[in-house]
């Protein structure tokens, strides 16, 4: 069996350090692994939250060799071990202890959304009716299994602090699932434009690279929502083509 | 939520990332700048845009010039004498600006010229005073639907200059079909070109996008499923376009200077 060394952060809000460990490394391990291994033989006091251990849940986020990743989802034969690992908290939340950070930010972030309008039922039952291609894109949207690994990882939200103002990544995917569902009803436009202030997005394609699901956040859901954003605000070609097709 | 209690902000370029993270922003900043500072360069001479047939996509279409391709003659009198004159400066706005706007592009430069951020992951030079494409001057960055507009029509001129550069005169006047490796250039030209142009975002929303139900909308669904597909390949669309858009003015300018001579295929 090798060994690794890995470098974890410990510590919380008030500062921390790295500190390193030794430890036996297996074939089929992931980060994950590691770090619980550790957590059981040499640093009982390791703060690390985790639960399903299948990439489902998104609890185990954080930085391993300074990329965002789920840590149960980074094999072990994808890092190289003649160098220290070094397995960081996210960055863009306020840390709670060691591995574990408070990201109660987002749930705000979440209620301030305007929830799903549906239109009038289609059918007497109650029932509506939707094509599968009409859904298809919203059902992409759908797969965000919430790791925030894309908020930690956006510029605006981790270099330029502008949690107050930006609702990033994770919640313009979950604004544009809304917002492209054949039968929501509801506009959040100037929502995200005014509040969401989505203009903060420069389009830099990082959220879409760390995302474990391999959801094409940039191109599928913020593009087409900065699109949307500008028929309704900044061309007045579309808007004056709106008043017509809504006689 | 206590927002004074975020990790602190990393200085420019900390990073634990490691492996060559700024190989990618610098080969974009020298590839950029390279075409930047070629293609002002090739807009301001005036000359050697065309031979025979062909016709320097910067330079297409020439509105005013000397070439036989101009469309309404020479320069007019009433352009002052004193204000450089290039029939690329009439138009290279608009292609420029469909770039410049381009979703794609503004992603990769902001990186790679502006470092906000220069790599994923990586610190920043700047922390305070983020304004983003919210406020002026990048808030006019939201034009770009009316540049994909212009580069539609540029696409017309440049097919139609792809297909004079088969029609080969000889010393008679007469014309005839021919290849040469002009043709195939300028051909490949319009390829990359169009595969750019209908890659775009702002095309892709126009014509189908916007709408939540394409169901029942048979042709607005194949053309947005078209141009999605296209869109996944957009940044390659982007950067062989750019590449060729490039050469082909290179190489009808070598031919002119008569440093190289066109190889003909047929």
């Amino acid at each position: 069996m090798a060994k690794a060394t890995f470098k974890i952060w410990r510590g919380n809000s008030e500062g921390g350090e790295f500190k390193s460990y030794d430890t036996e490394i297996s074939e089929g391990m992931v980060v994950l692994d590691a770090v619980l291994q550790i957590q059981g033989e040499q640093a009982g006091d390791l703060a690390c939250r985790w639960n399903c251990k299948a990439g489902k849940c998104g609890s185990c986020s954080a930085e391993i060799n300074g990329n965002p990743k789920l840590m149960c989802m980074t094999r072990m034969n994808t890092l190289p071990v003649d160098e220290p690992i070094t397995v960081e908290p996210m960055k863009a939340f306020p840390l709670k202890k060691d591995l574990v950070t408070d990201v109660s930010w987002n749930y705000e972030v979440k209620k301030r959304i305007k929830k799903f309008k549906p239109r009038t039922p289609d059918a007497p039952d109650g029932t509506w009716r939707m094509q599968q291609t009409d859904i298809d894109r919203v059902q992409e949207f759908r797969k965000c299994i919430e790791c925030f690994l894309c908020q930690d990882v956006c510029h605006v939200l981790r270099d330029h602090h502008k949690h107050e103002e930006f609702i990033g990544p994770r919640f313009l995917v979950y604004a544009a699932a809304l917002e492209m569902h054949p039968l929501d009803t509801e506009n959040r436009l100037k929502d995200l434009k005014d509040d969401g202030n989505i203009g903060y997005c420069n389009i830099t394609k990082c959220c879409t690279k760390v995302c474990p699901e391999n959801i094409t956040i940039t191109d599928n859901a913020i593009i087409p929502l900065k699109e949307r954003v500008v028929d309704e605000f900044y061309d007045p070609i579309t808007k004056f083509l709106k008043l017509f097709r809504k006689k | 939520m206590a927002y004074a209690s975020l990790p602190v902000r990393r200085s420019f370029g900390e990073t634990m990332r490691r492996g060559a993270w700024w190989l990618s922003p610098l080969l974009t900043f020298l590839a950029l700048g390279a075409f930047v500072v070629y293609s002002t360069w090739a807009a301001f001479q005036g000359e050697h845009y065309a031979f025979g047939n062909y016709l320097s996509p910067f330079y297409s279409p020439e509105i005013f010039g000397s070439s036989p391709h101009a469309l309404f003659g020479a320069k007019p009198a009433w352009i002052p004498s004193w204000l450089p004159f290039s029939p690329a400066l009439l138009i290279l706005w608009a292609p420029g600006g469909f770039r410049f706007t381009c979703y794609y592009y503004r992603g990769a430069y902001y990186k790679a010229f502006w470092a906000d951020p220069i790599s994923c992951a990586v610190g920043e030079p700047r922390g305070h005073n983020y304004r983003g494409e919210r406020k002026f001057p990048l808030i006019l960055q939201n034009v770009h639907r009316y540049f994909l507009y212009l580069a539609l029509i540029f696409l017309i001129f440049l097919s139609y200059d792809a297909y004079m550069s088969f029609r080969f005169s000889d010393a008679s006047g007469n014309t005839s079909f021919g290849i040469g490796l002009g043709s195939i250039i300028l051909t490949a030209n319009v390829f990359f070109l169009a595969g750019y142009t209908f890659s775009c975002h702002s095309l892709r929303h126009l014509i189908g996008g916007r709408c939540d139900e394409l169901s029942n909308k048979p042709l607005q669904c194949a053309a947005y499923n078209a141009c999605s597909s296209l869109n996944k390949r957009h940044m390659l669309f982007a950067w062989c376009s750019l590449f060729v858009v490039g050469f082909s003015d290179f190489y009808v300018r070598m031919l002119s200077m008569g440093v190289w001579t066109d190889l003909r295929i047929f």
